[in-house]
Formats: C-alpha cells, sequence, structure tokens
C-alpha cells in the first residue's frame, strides 16, 4: 500500500501545524466562528448535535494495522471508545475536544493519515472500490489514480472554495463497488484498443436533493492527462457553478441546467489550453506510486495444496454452521489461487450500522496483520475487508473475528444495511435513522429468512443531504420531519452499482412506527411475485415496477 | 482601501471609477466591466492605460484582446468563501496578462498562500499586521501537491528532479 | 408565546450549554433560565450573544420548552435529543451523567 516520502510527511506535518495555529487564533478570539468554520469543516472538524465531529479521511479506504491502531487509541484517548465508519471511506470521532484536536491530527500524521478535505466546498476524500488489487476481473488498480488526484486536490490553491463540495470515486472494475455513477466526478479506469491505461470520466452524478446519474464527458483520457482533464472540470465549475443557492450549487445542477454538451465544449477547450502542460504526471511517478500497489508477497499453492486446502474448509463448514453461514456469505473470490477477500460486516444485529469499538478495532488490527498481509479496507457500505487471506486461515481469521462480535455472517444481505448517523448525531438531520436500521435489523435477524430474501441493499438517511445513499438503495428510507414528528418516505429500486438508478418514491411516508412493518410488507410482496428465487429483489423491481408495492402497501388505507 | 504587495503597503495610485460617472482618458481609474466595454472604443485612443475590476459572474474572455491596454485588473471576492477569483486569476494571467492583479473583497489570512499561488500581485485589505500574517501564511506549507502557474514545483515532480530531497525537510 | 430557553455550544468542549439566569453556562438544562415573554427572550439571547463576542460559546439559539416537574423539558425532539444523548447509546452523553 501506498506509504509517505518524506514530501508526503513534510506536507501533513506543515497542514497539522497549520490548523494548530487556526484553532490557536480561533481560541484567541483572532479568527471569528464565521471565518473558522470553513477553515474547521477543511479539516474535518464539525459542530454536531451534541458536541465536535472529527472526520478522519481514509483515501481509497486503505489501512494498515498500524494506523487503524492509531484510530483505536484516538477514539479511547480524545473520544469514546468508539467510531464511526461513513459511507465515504471515512471514520468519524463524535466527542473531541477543539483544544485537543491539534494534538489528534499529530498523532494521525505519525501514522500517514489526515483529516485534510474530509469536509467543506473542497475536493473531497477520493473514494475507490474496496476490493481494488484483490479481484481478478481488474483492469488496473484505481488506487493508483486515486493518489494522483489525492495528491493534487489537497489544498488546491484554485479549488478550496468552490460552490460546494466536490467528490470522486474511481473504480478499477467493470462491476461497480464504488458508486462512480453518483459522484461529483466518476472515473472508471480501462484500456483503449492500444491497450494504454486511461479513464472514462463520467461529471455530475449525485445523490442529495436532486439526485442525478452521472454523465460520462469522454470516453477515455489516457492516464497521463487524466489530472489535466479533472482540472479542466474542476475550472469550469469554479467559474460556472451557481453560488446563488446551495441547493443548485453542485455540479450535477450546471451540467443538468446546461446540458452535457454545453459543459463537455467548455471542458474540452479548457483541456486543450492545458492538456501537455506541468499537469502530466511523469510516468516515473506513476511507476512510483503503482509499485505501493503492486501485489503483495502471495505464497503459492499447487493444485494438490489446494484442493487439500478446499477439502478442510469443507469439514469446517460441515462441523460448524455459523463458520459455513460466514463462508457463504462473506467470504469473495480472490485473483490469486489460494487466497480469499473476507468482509467484516459492522452490522451486528440490532447494531449501529457503521459503530465499531477501540477494543474491535484493535482486534482488527491484529488479524490485518495476522492474516491479509498488513492490509485492510473500509467500504463505502460502513464494513470492513481483509482483502488477501489465504484459504487456510479463513476458519482461524472467522474464530477470532467471531469472538469479537465482529463474525455476523450477512454481507449483502438484507440486515446489512447502509445507516447514516441521522438524528441521533447530526446536527443536519430531520428524523433519526439509527433506531430504525436497528428494528429492521431485528426483525429480518433469521438467517434463513434472509437467505430467502437474497441480496438486498435498505439504505437510508436522516434528511434531504443523502449520506445514507437512500436513492441508490433497492429500498431506501428517508427520514423527515412532518410537523415535529419523524416519518419515513420509501423508494424502491434504487442502485449504486454500474446498472445505476435512482429510487422511486412509493407514496406518502410511514410514521416510526409503521416503517418496519412497511418494510416487511414490501420484502413479502417481492417474496409473492418474484418469478424464481433466482430473481433478486431489483430485477423483479425493474420487471414489475411500484404498482404491486403501493398496493399491498396502502391497500388497507 | 490600503493596498498591500508580499504583505507591505503599498502607495496606490488608481481610484475606483463611481459608478454613475464616466471615465476621461488617462485618469488612472479603475473600470468595471460594463464601464470598459460602454468607453472602450474611445478610451483605446488614446495612449493610456486603464484598470478594470471584475465580479464573479464577469467572463475573463471579455478582456482578451485588451488586456496589453490594461495596467491593473482588481478580482472581486464578494465573501472568502466565494473563490471564482482564484480561477478568474488563473486564466488571466495564461492569456498572456502582464499587469497588476489584484484581490479585493473579503480575503482571510488563510487564502494569501492562494493569491500568491494563483499569479495575484497585490491585496486591498484594511486589516492590521498584514506583514506578519503574510509572512505566516507563505511559510506554513513548502510541499505543494498541484502546479498553478507559479515556480512551486508540485510534490510529483519535485520527487524527481535530482537534488530536491532536501526542499521538504 | 411559549415557555423557552437560550442554548450554545460550548467553544472550547463542543458540549451543549444552556444559559443561566446568573448568565453563566450549565450544562445541564434543568438549570436553565426559563423566560415568557418575547423581551425576557430578547435580552437572555443577548446575554448569550455577548459570550459568542467573548468567545466562550458559539451558536446561541432559543428553544421551546414546557414545564415538567418543575424544569425545562424542550418540546422539539431534536432539541430533547441534544438534552439527552444519541438514543441508540443511553450510555454516552449528557443522559449517562
Ligand atoms: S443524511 Fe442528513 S442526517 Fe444523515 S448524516 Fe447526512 S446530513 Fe446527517
Amino acid at each position: 500500500m501506498y506509504r509517505y516520502d518524506e514530501f508526503d510527511h513534510a506536507f501533513v506535518r506543515q497542514r497539522a501545524n497549520q490548523f494548530k495555529g487556526q484553532v490557536a487564533r480561533r481560541l484567541s478570539g483572532e479568527l471569528t466562528e464565521d471565518e473558522f468554520k470553513p477553515l474547521r469543516l477543511m479539516n474535518g472538524l464539525y459542530l454536531q448535535l451534541h458536541a465536535y465531529m472529527l472526520r478522519v479521511t481514509i483515501p481509497y479506504g486503505t489501512m494498515s494495522s498500524r494506523q487503524l491502531r492509531q484510530l483505536a487509541i484516538i477514539g479511547r484517548k480524545y473520544d469514546k471508545g468508539y467510531g464511526h465508519f461513513t459511507t465515504r471511506q471515512n471514520i468519524q470521532f463524535n466527542w473531541p475536544k477543539l483544544e485537543d484536536v491539534p494534538q489528534i491530527l499529530e498523532d494521525l500524521a505519525a501514522v500517514e493519515m489526515h483529516a485534510i478535505q474530509s469536509s467543506g466546498n473542497c475536493i473531497r476524500n477520493v473514494t475507490s472500490d474496496h476490493y481494488a488489487g484483490a479481484i481478478a476481473t481488474e483492469v488496473s488498480d484505481p488506487r493508483i489514480h486515486s493518489e494522483v488526484i489525492r495528491q493534487w486536490s489537497s489544498l488546491h490553491p484554485e479549488f478550496s472554495f468552490l460552490p460546494r463540495k466536490f467528490k470522486f470515486a474511481v473504480t478499477g472494475d467493470a462491476t461497480d463497488r464504488a458508486a462512480v455513477k453518483f459522484h461529483d466526478i466518476g472515473i472508471i479506469i480501462k484500456k483503449n484498443d492500444a491497450g494504454e491505461v486511461g479513464g472514462e470520466i463520467l461529471v455530475g452524478g449525485g445523490m442529495g436533493r436532486t439526485p442525478m446519474i452521472g454523465k460520462t464527458i469522454r470516453d477515455f483520457v489516457p492516464e497521463r492527462d487524466l489530472l489535466a482533464y479533472v482540472e479542466a472540470i474542476l475550472r469550469v465549475y469554479n467559474l460556472y457553478g451557481r453560488r446563488d443557492n446551495k441547493y443548485k450549487a453542485r455540479i450535477k445542477i450546471l451540467v443538468h441546467e446546461r446540458g452535457i454538451e454545453e459543459i463537455r465544449e467548455k471542458v474540452e477547450a479548457e483541456f486543450a489550453q492545458i492538456q501537455g502542460s506541468s499537469l502530466t504526471v511523469p510516468q516515473e511517478e506513476l511507476d512510483r506510486i503503482a509499485a505501493y500497489f503492486a501485489d503483495p508477497d502471495f505464497e503459492a499453492f499447487d493444485a494438490e495444496a489446494l484442493e487439500a486446502i478446499n477439502r478442510e474448509l469443507e469439514v469446517r463448514k460441515f462441523e460448524n454452521r455459523d463458520f459455513a453461514a460466514w463462508m457463504k456469505t462473506n467470504v469473495k473470490p480472490h485473483k490469486q489461487a489460494g487466497y480469499a477477500i473476507a468482509d467484516i460486516t459492522l452490522k451486528g444485529i440490532g447494531e449501529t450500522a457503521g459503530d465499531i469499538t477501540s477494543d474491535q478495532m484493535d482486534v482488527v488490527a491484529d488479524l490485518t496483520e495476522q492474516f491479509s498481509l498488513d492490509e485492510m479496507r473500509a467500504s463505502h457500505e460502513q464494513n470492513l475487508i481483509l482483502p488477501h487471506v489465504k484459504q487456510a486461515d479463513l476458519f482461524e481469521l472467522w474464530s477470532a473475528l467471531n469472538s469479537h462480535g465482529l463474525g455476523t455472517p450477512n454481507s449483502g444481505l438484507i440486515t446489512d444495511m447502509i445507516v447514516c448517523p441521522g438524528m441521533d448525531y447530526c446536527a443536519l438531520a430531520t428524523a433519526r435513522s439509527i433506531p430504525i436500521g436497528q428494528e429492521i435489523s431485528r426483525r429480518f435477524a433469521d438467517l434463513e429468512r434472509q437467505y430467502d430474501i437474497g441480496g438486498m441493499k435498505i439504505k437510508m438517511s436522516g434528511c434531504i443531504n443523502a449520506c445514507g445513499h437512500h436513492h441508490a438503495g433497492h429500498i431506501g428510507i428517508l427520514g423527515v420531519d412532518r410537523r415535529g414528528e419523524e416519518v419515513y418516505q420509501i423508494t424502491l429500486g434504487g442502485s449504486g452499482d454500474e446498472t445505476a438508478s435512482v429510487g422511486a418514491r412509493v407514496g406518502p411516508a410511514f410514521t416510526a412506527d409503521e416503517v418496519v412493518d412497511a418494510i416487511e410488507t414490501i420484502v413479502n410482496t417481492y417474496l409473492d411475485l418474484r418469478e424464481s428465487p433466482e430473481e433478486t429483489f431489483l430485477s423483479a423491481y425493474r420487471r414489475v415496477g411500484l404498482d404491486p408495492f403501493k398496493e399491498k402497501l396502502y391497500a388497507a388505507a | 482601501m490600503p493596498l498591500h504587495k508580499n504583505g507591505v503597503q503599498i502607495e496606490d495610485s488608481w481610484t475606483y471609477l463611481g459608478e454613475e460617472e464616466s471615465p476621461t482618458l488617462g485618469d488612472r481609474t479603475i473600470l468595471s466591466l460594463d464601464q470598459w466595454k460602454q468607453n472602450r472604443e474611445q478610451l483605446l485612443e488614446g495612449n493610456h492605460s486603464y484598470g478594470i475590476v471584475l465580479a464573479p459572474l464577469d467572463e475573463v474572455e471579455e478582456l482578451r484582446d485588451d488586456l496589453d491596454r490594461i495596467a491593473v485588473i482588481a478580482v472581486t471576492f464578494p465573501t472568502f468563501a466565494n473563490g471564482t477569483g482564484f480561477s478568474q486569476a488563473q486564466l488571466l494571467r495564461r492569456m498572456g496578462f502582464k499587469g497588476e492583479l489584484r484581490a479585493r473583497g473579503h480575503i482571510i489570512q488563510d487564502q494569501y498562500m492562494y493569491l500568491d499561488r494563483c499569479g495575484f500581485d497585490t491585496l486591498e485589505t484594511d486589516k492590521e499586521n498584514v506583514v506578519e500574517a503574510w509572512k505566516e501564511a507563505l511559510s506554513e506549507m513548502t510541499v505543494f501537491g498541484q502546479p498553478s502557474g507559479d515556480d512551486r514545483q508540485p510534490a510529483y515532480l519535485a520527487r524527481h528532479a535530482k537534488g530536491n530531497k532536501a526542499a521538504a525537510e | 408565546m411559549s415557555a423557552k430557553i437560550v442554548t450554545a455550544y460550548h467553544l472550547r468542549d463542543g458540549d451543549a450549554v444552556f444559559l443561566r439566569e446568573d448568565t453563566s453556562w450549565s450544562k445541564d438544562v434543568a438549570e436553565a433560565a426559563v423566560v415568557e415573554t418575547a423581551e425576557a427572550e430578547a435580552a437572555l439571547l443577548e446575554t448569550g450573544q455577548a459570550d459568542v463576542t467573548r468567545n466562550i460559546v458559539l451558536d446561541v439559539y432559543a428553544v421551546d420548552v414546557e414545564i415538567v416537574d418543575g424544569t425545562p423539558k424542550p418540546t422539539k425532539f431534536r432539541e430533547l435529543l441534544r438534552c439527552l444523548g444519541p438514543s441508540n447509546r443511553t450510555d454516552l452523553g449528557k443522559q449517562a451523567a
């Protein structure tokens, strides 16, 4: 994985110092809150419902055991012994004191981490495929260009005061696990006919109040020109993006109002001016970064050994039903024979999605070191992943996870939900989401029933900002305030993968008491109408549309 | 409004033309883009240079043909959160504008480095101790992630340039 | 007008705080000064605002309350949560104390 060199170290140290100065100026009264707010936001520091909240970025979701251990320490020392993984490959601490934040940033810098641009109207943490480097179908590791973009976007002198926040996602696989079509800029790394690596660039996707699916602005940009191309997009956005209305300020609105053709014309004109300039990343730099993402030292297994391992796994599964269940959903094929990808869902039945205690972080850190070539991932689905586990170690890994409450066998099933913090923590929320998520989780706890329902993504947000990606949920839930009461709107048929779609509203909102029943009605309706158990909820919905669900949901009314 | 260069207050020989006023030849006034467009033909007749003040929604492209007759362009930041001016500055420099590029409006210390990097020469501010603030702001970072038209090298070039390792220390 | 209290965030630690009668800030909503007229509300807000200028608190605003068992209780759910802590973690926040 990427390691800082002296340039990166100096950069992060200086930035932490800079923020220390800003905090000091705030505490002395030299900076007013109005002036300090955008500065603290650019360092990931929010003021939430109960306290400050610090959001630490995990660039493209990749971390080492050392980094995770440091997060555990920060959670214990400056917070209340836990952290929360978000939908943008960040971790949030919910209770830090302003005075402590400079020290926290120093502690982070010591392990090559930071909170730079995890908030604010600037280019945010670049997110990527959480299986990058581990899956067989990948064209090229998306983290190489994610890293290039991360460095380029950090403290960008021209793009730190944009009309609104700006999010990048990069994938290197045709199967999209990074929701690239729901980002301001989505990049799909691919090869052209000549075999050169480059990227398809999508622009103007997003969630929020007006969900939009990104449009392809250029089919292929060679990798050396990627920075020039995205800089051209950002410049056009910074000049023409609307600043008169917060809700119309994202690039998706600019693309929508002016049309992709006009935006493309402007971007191409700008790109023509700057292509070949010092924005061209030299090959030696691409090579340098790529070397960090080269395959780790995988052990080679011959056919005989593989067969023995498989036999052993089968026996284990036969003997231990819980292990078998975990294998069934949480273990994915790896590109290297003899290895597997293991999902650690932070979705224990009835628990808060994405939350993890410092003690559990330590456990995962140990297991990362022991079983996953010292590399782990955080996914936008609020789960952790050990990407490089020897199949022979799976049982031992599972046993350890399970004994610390981290072995929930539900990856991709209905209880593996995305749930934003909602009103329990978030100052912007219009309703709570966590308790609803917990109740849904308990309602569908039965594993056989979860298997029967099959692949299902429920995504829930506590306000229109849509951090919980509800627009992209097979079932989306949005909590709103109706005359002082928390009520929940349901959308169906959203999807954040390569077949991206925005969910459609099923009808009037449900109260907190009704919403879990409503979800159950939707699920039962699906089970009744599907053509076969192989037809997933999303396929069935795409075949039949809203009506059958509407009928069942509102029949009694 | 006091004018500063590198944080040091300097004399300002330009004045802004009032909204209702009309420009006269060689009066060293700074005109809005509209005023310039309305009086352009007449003003270009003499041998004088002029100043232009830009608002965020002004198209810098409209000045392209006249850049050699413009001595100063004042780019407006209505609030510090509106960063349009940074891109306007970049475009003006790239179009070959050699005159004085000045920043005016609501600008905070933490943007001084960005002004410097985007090609601004001067800053209008009534803040005190601009010298120290400027010095501090420009010394905080010595490593940069991107090119921006100034002579600070992005890390992706600097780290491959020979004998450059020390720069980051 | 419904009864109101004035709240803010403590600058240094980010805690939700409530303005007392004696113009100091409390972390406990039960100690908040309750006002019942628009003039009293304006005066209380002004007192709170002065501490923004003095960089002690930020985000000063008034909250509707009802009086339950002699103490103020916010009528809006959001504000009530803010006086308690996250509802999924009753071991945390003010409710835990
Ligand atoms: S969706 Fe709304 S409530 Fe949920 S975390 Fe985002 S801003 Fe907060």
